[in-house]
């Protein structure tokens, strides 16, 4: 399954990623993506037939903590607000999800 | 000068009050002065009266009992939140992004006394390894300011080179530790996966990030990591593993050590003055009673597939956060280089590529894995490269998107497997660039990679070196 041209539709990919591009960066992407991805698909050359994956390496599961609130940890509703762009009576204002 | 000297040794001087913690600082801030205009390894520096006053106090503070590291100024990567200072991740995403909290790195240093002088330099997210992705202008290689300083954490290793900070703390995901120690002649260690807490860390890819100490010496990087190891409450991937105390064992002989030399990681590619520079400072070992030998390691052409399919997964998901409405500027803000890794992370985890791209890769993973576990049976730590070439002209990587990944080659297998690795100095080319090596052990032996470090750097000089410009 080598990526081309051809199967990196680069409009889905970036809608996925939720990034705008424009149409210069289209081609551009697109022909560095095929490029890297291209190399990348060696990876499918190797026999990893009954190989288990893995995800992590901390050698550790399940870690579990109180549920209990830890104040240390709080902010305050000013310390939570202070970086957003638009605040309105004390809440964050989002783009409208229905027109 | 006072920041040639080791944190050792100025925590010494400042016991027996030769001099002092200010001192100490006035002299970072007049490097930083007159260095950085070049440089550029700072995007924030902390307010100079802060700074000074910081050091009085701690001068006044100070006890036979204190840390070794009060007192003493340092510098953070950008990647890690400080609370009321500026933290950026080199992204215009967060440009004016202030954090409410701190991160347990920090925090630990500020219990130890330490200063923070700034927040530094590097590829926005730790998305590259030439500290040239930032939104803040790229990073001069302290050695020839027409290079490139290595990246991602490109800014504290170059601070560190033109005496503007005693130590740092990087992050390594790939080689982001290891590869400016090697272009700046500093030393840096990669940790264990899990060994230094994470929390406060701006993700990059978060089964791979590591938060690592960066210094002058493999004693400075045992000092740092005394302090900063250990589990935490508040990142549930740090390890209980107890933390030894790193700089203990650093006089024990070397006569118990076996070096594997992979010979795949000497191959084609590699610049010939570097891999000269290995085989000299593979004979240093031999003359302090180790034993060196070939080995090999056939997976090594998968680490670069692996690391880039993983890597780029995880940053996909990690900077979907990032919508610029809680904090932050939008996703429009992102470099052509992020949202290149974004959308091969998108690729790899889409419908229809998840189990040729991203599936494959884990597999993969877990085979490398194997393979390390081989090799260290077989050897007690590996010798390897960590950079294929000298420094890079600035700007000679960023123009081309698939050569500026494969310029990782040596350091992106070490992350998906965890294992620890040491980047030292060992040497300089004929145009007199800095050669870096490094040294990969088992899971959670920086101990002894230190050591080794440390016993090779009493009899070579080469981490004494410094650029011209100080």
């Amino acid at each position: 399954m080598q990526p081309n041209n051809t199967t990196i539709d680069i409009a889905h990919i970036a809608m996925l990623a939720n990034l705008q591009i424009t149409d210069e960066q289209k081609a551009k992407f697109t022909s560095q993506l095929s490029s890297v991805l291209g190399y990348m698909a060696k990876i499918q050359s190797l026999n990893t037939t009954g190989v288990v994956e893995t995800a992590q390496v901390t050698g550790l599961t399940n870690i579990f903590r109180e549920d209990v609130i830890d104040k240390k940890r709080m902010f305050t509703q000013v310390e939570a607000l202070k970086n957003a762009k638009r605040v309105y009576n004390g809440y964050f204002v989002v783009p409208a999800v229905f027109e | 000068m006072l920041l040639d000297k080791t944190i050792k040794e100025l925590s010494d001087g400042l016991q027996k009050k030769e001099f002092s913690s200010e001192e100490i600082v006035k002299e970072c801030i007049g490097t930083i002065k007159n260095n950085d205009q070049i440089i550029n390894s700072f995007i924030t520096q902390v307010d100079e009266r802060k700074i000074l006053d910081e050091a009085k106090q701690s001068d006044k503070m100070r006890k036979d009992t204190s840390s070794v590291l009060h007192g003493i100024p340092f510098v953070l990567k950008d990647a890690y939140v400080t609370k009321d200072i500026r933290t950026t991740s080199a992204s215009n995403v967060l440009k004016n992004f202030i954090p409410p909290y701190n991160a347990t790195v920090y925090d630990k240093l500020l219990s130890a006394g330490s200063i923070l002088l700034g927040k530094m330099n590097m590829d926005a997210w730790g998305h590259g390894g030439s500290s040239e992705n930032t939104d803040f202008g790229p990073v001069h290689n302290p050695w020839d300011t027409e290079r490139s300083a290595g990246g991602s954490s490109g800014g504290p290793a170059a601070a560190i080179a033109s005496r503007m900070t005693p130590f740092a703390i990087g992050e390594d995901t790939g080689g982001s530790i290891r590869n400016p120690s090697a272009w700046c002649n500093t030393t840096g260690l990669k940790v264990t996966y899990g060994r230094v807490s994470r929390y406060g860390t701006i993700a990059y890819a978060s089964s791979f990030d590591t938060v690592g100490p960066m210094g002058k010496t493999a004693e400075d990087c045992a000092y740092i990591l005394e302090a900063i190891a250990g589990v935490d409450s508040n990142d549930a991937t740090s390890s209980s593993m107890p933390v030894p105390a790193y700089t203990k064992g650093l006089q024990n002989r070397l006569e118990d050590v076996t070096i594997g030399i992979p010979k795949e990681f000497f191959g084609q590619g590699l610049d010939p003055e570097i891999k000269s520079a290995i085989d000299v400072a593979v004979k240093e070992f031999e003359k302090l009673g180790v034993i060196c030998k070939s080995i090999s390691m056939p997976m090594f052409e998968y680490g670069i597939p692996i690391y880039y399919l993983i890597g780029p997964s995880e940053t996909s998901s990690n900077l979907a956060r990032y919508d610029g409405i809680r904090f932050g500027n939008d996703r429009t803000n992102f470099s052509d280089e992020t949202m290149r890794r974004i959308m091969i992370g998108t690729y790899a985890l889409s419908a229809g590529y998840y189990d040729a791209f991203y599936h494959q890769a884990q597999k993969a993973r877990t085979m490398f894995i194997d393979e390390y576990k081989k090799a260290l049976k077989e050897c007690t730590v590996l010798i390897m490269p960590v950079m294929p070439t000298p420094p890079t002209k600035l700007g000679e990587l960023m123009n081309d998107p698939l050569q500026n990944l494969l310029a990782d080659v040596y350091t992106v297998t070490q992350n998906p497997v965890g294992v620890p690795s040491l980047a030292l100095p060992c040497g300089f080319t004929k145009s007199k660039l800095p050669i870096g090596m490094q040294i990969v052990g088992s899971m959670f032996s920086e101990e002894l990679l230190l050591r080794i470090g440390y016993q090779y750097q009493q009899v070579t000089s080469w981490h004494t070196m410094k650029p011209i410009m100080t």
